[in-house]
């Protein structure tokens, strides 16, 4: 066991780590952030992801000691101060794109990485960048229109097909 | 996953030195390893993490020879490669997948489906190890094994820019590694085609394919061919003739594509 | 209409706030003090004897608190089937023990053998390695049709052979169809097999067990959409523990698609070991574990025969399936190939006669039970197939053929035993045609062809008994319960409403829409309205959320309800108004005399009902809550046309869904908004299903597909958007919301109409391909081309 310490979403915070321990672990157990999901074990589900550095990862596929020192962002943080929902967030739910829960965390940070490389993306960018990031409720259809839409593009069309 | 201890060691001789220990391994993004561990099928003692050295970072290209620092991540490589190689790394898992696998991670592993080893066949690469220098087409040894010895770390990749280059990779449907992936690369000497994902043996040049290409470069020249189904891959996601036909369509591909 | 929103808005999901802000409570975000983690030691082999099961070094280890072994469980039940399926002899099914954990023998590759409760997750896996297990492999079966040969190695020893049932329906009609096949002008036959799969939900099943030995109760927190269900099967066959001694609690619970209707050992032994140790004991499933340890999903393989007279007419179909049922009897399993499936087999057409033979067989696989839409699926995958390769061996339109043949007068009783009320197939097909812009599709077909892709349209139809289910009629077939839905509608004083319902919602949305409903009865807000579920001790007895029923069976017994509710309320009013109750009418949250300008408002007579210092007690005792129990008169039936647009890449075998376009009649609609994402989540399960996923075994019971890396999810590029539509509208007409369900169309309607366009873009191509099982993975449409 060791202390690690992070800022998660702004904040100062540390807690004691095994060399096994994962970050998606550390985050849950130790930090009690229990927005950020793990939905399966080899990579592919997303549902952890998180940002560290800035940089979108798998929390489940990164150990804690790792990210020691790291500025991590979670989804816990992605609201405003005020807790008004983020842009985001808030076209997620203007266009339905959850049903169940439990993969929204790891899209809305996979969506937040994509939103700032790329202001605008095309459909087909959006569905690549969410090649990490499994959905079994929605059919990806209206996640994909609400990341669209959240980037400010007229999505009015789509649901006509 | 088993315990072990952490280290993370900021020079490649920290890292080499902390790698001396009995079972001992390093850990480059993890996004292999890390799964690995989790389903037990490992147990190292420590696991040496090799992120915080900089002198394993950086992608650069210079007289014609690209330079991919061991702990370039596969994002870093998309960005800054030269273009065929940029594209197949950009192509590899998922964004964040990609934010934190690295090629020398990658290669030490030599995953018979990964991407970098058509690449580093084709691209008449030197893999540049704390030791030694290792070049490309001795590097890959069979599934899983390469010329690395234990300890040994892969601090950057050499690369001849070749005059032209493309990658066509064949999605297996569930991983997204490749089913087969080929890399054709044009050089004032040669045609060079590496191919992954296909063949039992691991990654192999296709020496027919390069025969026919230096004696006509053209989608053409490669009609009708394709390797020995005999000793490629058959799985869930395939038979090994469907594999070797899926080399010669994407050979085709790649090279209609330059 | 609600300001913000009754029936028929598309009002927002007041739920999402909590799931984007990472404030949602799954099962695996709770943590009991004190509470100690098991990891379950499971089997490696598909088949085997179990000689010894050594624990002591386990014991031992670091951290660890108990090991248990199937030995400690001998005193309990083991998991209880909720079917008894009768055969076609008349005898009921074989049914064999299901131990929580194995007895003597392994049947499965993930059966659990023993259990390790330690101090962390990762001490209880240690010690699992450290457990000494010697086991005698076995030959295990894996094929069906191989499992039921004389002298198969039986995966039960003490049932007669490894078939569970031979079922015919209707037994009565099998010679009818022998002469209507034998008299026909053309049949049509068809062998396919409807691909096993695994549900996946995003969120893995975890359960925690708590015991207070205070009071002598447990707790059991649990990844369920029928927590109610799961008290009565694991309190009364399981473990002995009376309802009022056991409660259960499914929080917000992360997609179940049929997988987590089904009582699980896992669920058994965290709440029999939090007794056995005194601490409570909770297990997270890994994705790993989930798919050797959930229940799969279809897994049929069927011969199908369609008979046609000289005209075209339907005359007869008969169907020969073979079913898996995995190594036990998973809750529903036996209903699934049976009950819903062999009632679907009419589909939406008026064939005179049907026969249907199921052989449900044991296997050395993981249990098989209901998965999103669970035998109706299946039923309409056949006939959806048979009638498009009929139409192309006559040589007509596919939808001309079915238009011919679509039932058109209703009430329709079909000849497999259930009554549609309503419907309108042509209609259904008309906005189908319309909206897929079906007559542009040559011009589209060139343009793909003109880029080397071989283009095909496929359509189909389906119809689903939704809203499960008449009690009585399950009954006997049998259900070993009932299936009708409760709720209770509490009044607070001050006018807001708490709906208590024992339907579950894991993504469906109850929060938002059920309010829609009691707002527009009375029209106050729907922010006015609470709903609770999920959680025994505080709401009525529930059946819980499967089988498209939520809102035709839950939400019905929430009207019911609420009606009482309304009714009392009016008395009250009637009193406060000095009218007689006949008059009063209650409109826009105003209760009003008829013909006069008398009114009181609905917070008025709520405070009344609790501060009864005017109130007519003589007659109605204070206070407004109301419980109601439906029991549904009939099945609904949700019926549509889907039809689907595939690019085939004739080199690689690689199949892209171009345009996918769904009309659907779910009679009324209470959120559109929702029932559209319902609809895109099916159709994404069915292109899955269709085109990548596979959950396969090798010959020896190895699951070959144990992960992601391996078994195929769809992911957001393997999808276009899709096109859905639900204006053709019959209302259910025995409902009171004339609702039918839409959560499993999706699912059933989709993959008949991928592999239809499949063999529409090879035959195009000039590959006499008539049929490719699924998924149609590249590999297979690449050999079906080049066969």
């Amino acid at each position: 066991m060791a202390t690690i310490s992070m800022t998660v979403n702004g904040t100062p915070m540390s807690g004691e780590a095994e060399g096994r321990t994962l970050l998606s672990s550390f985050l849950r157990e130790t930090l009690e952030l229990t927005g950020t999901h793990v939905g399966c074990d080899t990579g592919q589900c997303g549902a952890c992801t998180v940002h560290v550095n800035g940089k979108s990862v798998k929390s489940c596929n990164m150990l804690a000691m790792e990210a020691d020192g790291a500025e991590v962002s979670t989804i816990e943080g992605q609201a405003g101060d005020d807790g008004n929902l983020s842009a985001l967030q808030a076209a997620f739910q203007e266009h339905h794109g959850l049903q169940c829960g439990f993969c929204t965390p790891g899209m809305i940070m996979a969506a937040a990485s994509l939103l700032e490389a790329n202001p605008k993306p095309s459909e087909a960018d959006v569905r690549k960048h969410l090649s990490g990031n499994l959905c079994r409720c929605t059919g990806y259809h209206n996640i994909v229109k609400a990341i669209m839409a959240a980037s400010g593009q007229d999505v009015g069309a789509i649901a006509a097909e | 996953m088993y315990a072990f201890d952490f280290e993370k060691p900021s020079t490649v001789a920290e890292a080499v030195a902390a790698l001396g220990d009995e079972d001992a391994q390093a850990l480059g993004g993890g996004q292999t390893l890390i799964p690995t561990l989790k389903q037990r099928l490992a147990s190292p003692s420590k696991l040496v993490s090799l992120a915080g050295i900089a002198e394993m970072k950086g992608v650069t290209i210079a007289d014609g020879v690209l330079t991919i620092g061991g702990g370039a991540t596969h994002a870093e490589v998309a960005a800054d490669a030269c273009a065929p190689l940029a594209a197949l790394a950009g192509n590899i898992g998922d964004p964040a997948v990609r934010n934190r696998g690295t090629i020398g991670g990658s290669l030490a592993n030599n995953d018979p489906s990964a991407d970098y080893p058509a690449a580093m066949l084709a691209l008449k690469s030197t893999i540049v190890t704390n030791a030694r220098e290792i070049a490309g087409d001795d590097y890959f040894q069979g599934l899983f094994e390469t010329a690395l010895e234990e300890g040994e770390i892969i601090t950057s990749v050499r690369c001849e820019i070749p005059d032209g280059a493309n990658y066509q990779k064949f999605e297996q449907p569930a991983s997204r590694f490749a089913l087969v992936g080929v890399f054709v690369a044009r050089y004032a000497d040669g045609v060079r085609v590496g191919v992954t994902g296909a063949s039992e043996e691991g990654a192999f040049r296709w020496s027919e394919a390069e025969a026919a290409l230096n004696a006509n470069f053209s989608a053409d020249a490669l009609d009708g061919m394709a390797p020995s189904a005999d000793g490629m891959i058959s799985d869930l996601h395939g038979s090994g003739a469907y594999r070797a036909h899926l080399v010669g369509v994407m050979a085709r591909r790649a090279v209609a594509a330059i | 209409m609600p300001a913000d929103g009754g029936i028929g808005a598309s009002t927002k999901r007041r739920e999402d706030v909590r799931f984007l802000t990472g404030t949602g409570n799954y099962t695996d975000d709770i943590n009991v003090r004190g509470q100690a983690y098991v990891a379950f030691l499971r089997s490696d082999v598909a088949h085997g004897k179990i000689n010894s099961v050594d624990t002591s070094a386990a014991a031992a280890m670091p951290g660890v608190v108990r090991v248990f072994t199937g030995a400690d469980f001998e005193g309990v039940g083991g998991l209880p089937c909720g079917w008894c399926v009768t055969d076609k002899h008349g005898e009921p099914m074989q049914e064999p023990a299901h131990p929580v954990l194995a007895q003597g023998k392994v049947r499965h590759v993930g059966d659990a053998i023993a259990a390790v409760v330690a101090e962390s997750p990762e001490q209880a896996r240690d010690a699992c390695e450290a457990i000494d297990v010697d086991i005698d492999e076995l030959p295990a079966v894996v094929d069906m049709k191989a499992a039921l040969v004389d002298g198969a190695t039986k995966v039960h020893d003490d049932l007669t052979s490894n078939l569970c049932y031979d079922w015919g329906f209707v037994e009565e009609n099998k010679g009818a169809v022998e002469e209507a096949i034998a008299n026909a002008a053309h049949v049509t036959t068809l062998e396919l097999r409807n691909n096993r799969l695994v549900a996946n939900p995003m969120e893995p099943r975890v359960a925690i067990g708590d015991y207070n030995k205070a009071g002598d109760d447990s707790t059991l927190y649990t990844t369920s959409q029928n927590p109610h269900v799961i008290r009565l099967l694991m309190g009364a066959f399981v473990l002995g523990i009376p309802e009022h001694k056991l409660r259960v609690i499914a929080p917000d619970v992360g997609g179940g698609f049929g997988s987590k209707i089904f009582h699980y050992a896992e669920e058994a032994f965290c709440t029999f070991a939090a007794k056995a140790i005194n601490r409570p004991v909770k297990w997270t499933s890994s994705r790993s574990e989930a798919f050797m340890s959930d229940a799969h999903g279809r897994d049929h393989v069927t011969k199908i025969e369609l008979a046609l007279d000289a005209d075209n007419n339907f005359t007869a179909i008969r169907t020969e399936t073979y079913a898996n049922m995995g190594a036990y009897l998973s809750t529903f399993a036996p209903s699934v190939p049976t009950w819903l499936h062999g009632t679907l087999m009419a589909g939406n057409y008026k064939t005179p006669v049907i026969y249907v033979n199921v052989k449900a067989v044991f296997t050395n696989t993981v249990p098989v039970d209901a998965y999103r839409g669970a035998g109706r699926p299946e039923a309409t995958f056949q006939l959806e197939r048979v009638i498009d390769k009929a139409a192309r061996e006559l040589g007509v339109d596919p939808i001309a053929l079915r238009r011919q043949n679509f039932v058109t007068q209703f009430p329709y009783a079909t000849p497999v035993a259930v009554e549609y009320d309503t419907g309108d197939y042509n209609g259904t097909m008309d906005v189908l045609e319309k909206m897929a812009d079906l007559s542009g599709f040559e011009a589209r077909r060139k343009e793909s062809e003109a880029r080397g892709k071989l283009r095909g349209l496929g359509l189909n139809c389906y119809i689903e008994a939704c809203g499960i289910a008449p009690s009585q009629l399950v009954g006997q077939l049998g259900a070993r319960a009932g299936l009708y839905e409760s709720a209770t509608v509490r009044v607070n004083a001050t006018g807001g409403i708490v709906v208590m319902t024992g339907s579950h919602s894991h993504g469906q949305g109850h929060e938002t829409t059920f309010p829609q409903v009691i707002a527009d009865m009375i029209g106050i807000d729907a922010s006015m309205v609470e709903i609770e579920h999920g959680d025994t001790q505080n709401t009525p007895m529930g059946m819980g959320t499967y089988g498209s029923r939520s809102i035709a069976v839950g939400g019905s017994a929430m009207v019911r309800a609420a009606e009482k509710v309304i009714n009392k309320a009016r008395k009250i009013a009637a009193h406060l108004m000095e009218a007689s109750d006949a008059d009063v009418e209650l409109k826009d949250g105003q209760f009003t005399v008829a013909g006069t300008d008398k009114s009181v408002a609905w917070g008025d007579v709520t405070l009344a009902a609790y501060v009864p210092h005017n109130y007519p007690l003589e007659d109605i005792e204070p206070g407004l809550e109301e419980t109601a129990f439906y029991d549904p008169s009939n099945f609904t039936y949700p019926a549509g046309a889907y039809a689907c647009e595939v690019e085939v890449d004739p080199e690689t075998g690689k199949v892209e869904i171009q345009r996918f376009n769904a009309a659907d009649d779910f009679g009324n609609i209470i959120n559109p908004m929702i029932v559209d994402g319902q609809v895109h989540g099916g159709i994404g399960q069915g292109i899955g299903q269709a085109l990548l996923e596979n959950c396969a075994y090798d010959e020896d019971g190895q699951l070959l597909s144990a992960s992601f890396m391996d078994y195929a999810m769809p992911r957001a590029d393997d999808v276009p958007f899709y096109g859905v539509d639900h204006s053709s509208q019959t209302p259910c007409t025995h409902n009171p919301l004339g609702v039918k369900g839409c959560g499993e169309a999706g699912a059933i309607g989709s993959p008949p109409a991928v592999v239809n366009a499949v063999i529409d873009a090879l035959q195009s191509g000039g590959h006499n391909v008539t049929h490719i099982d699924m998924p149609m993975s590249p590999s297979r449409v690449w050999a079906a081309m080049n066969g």
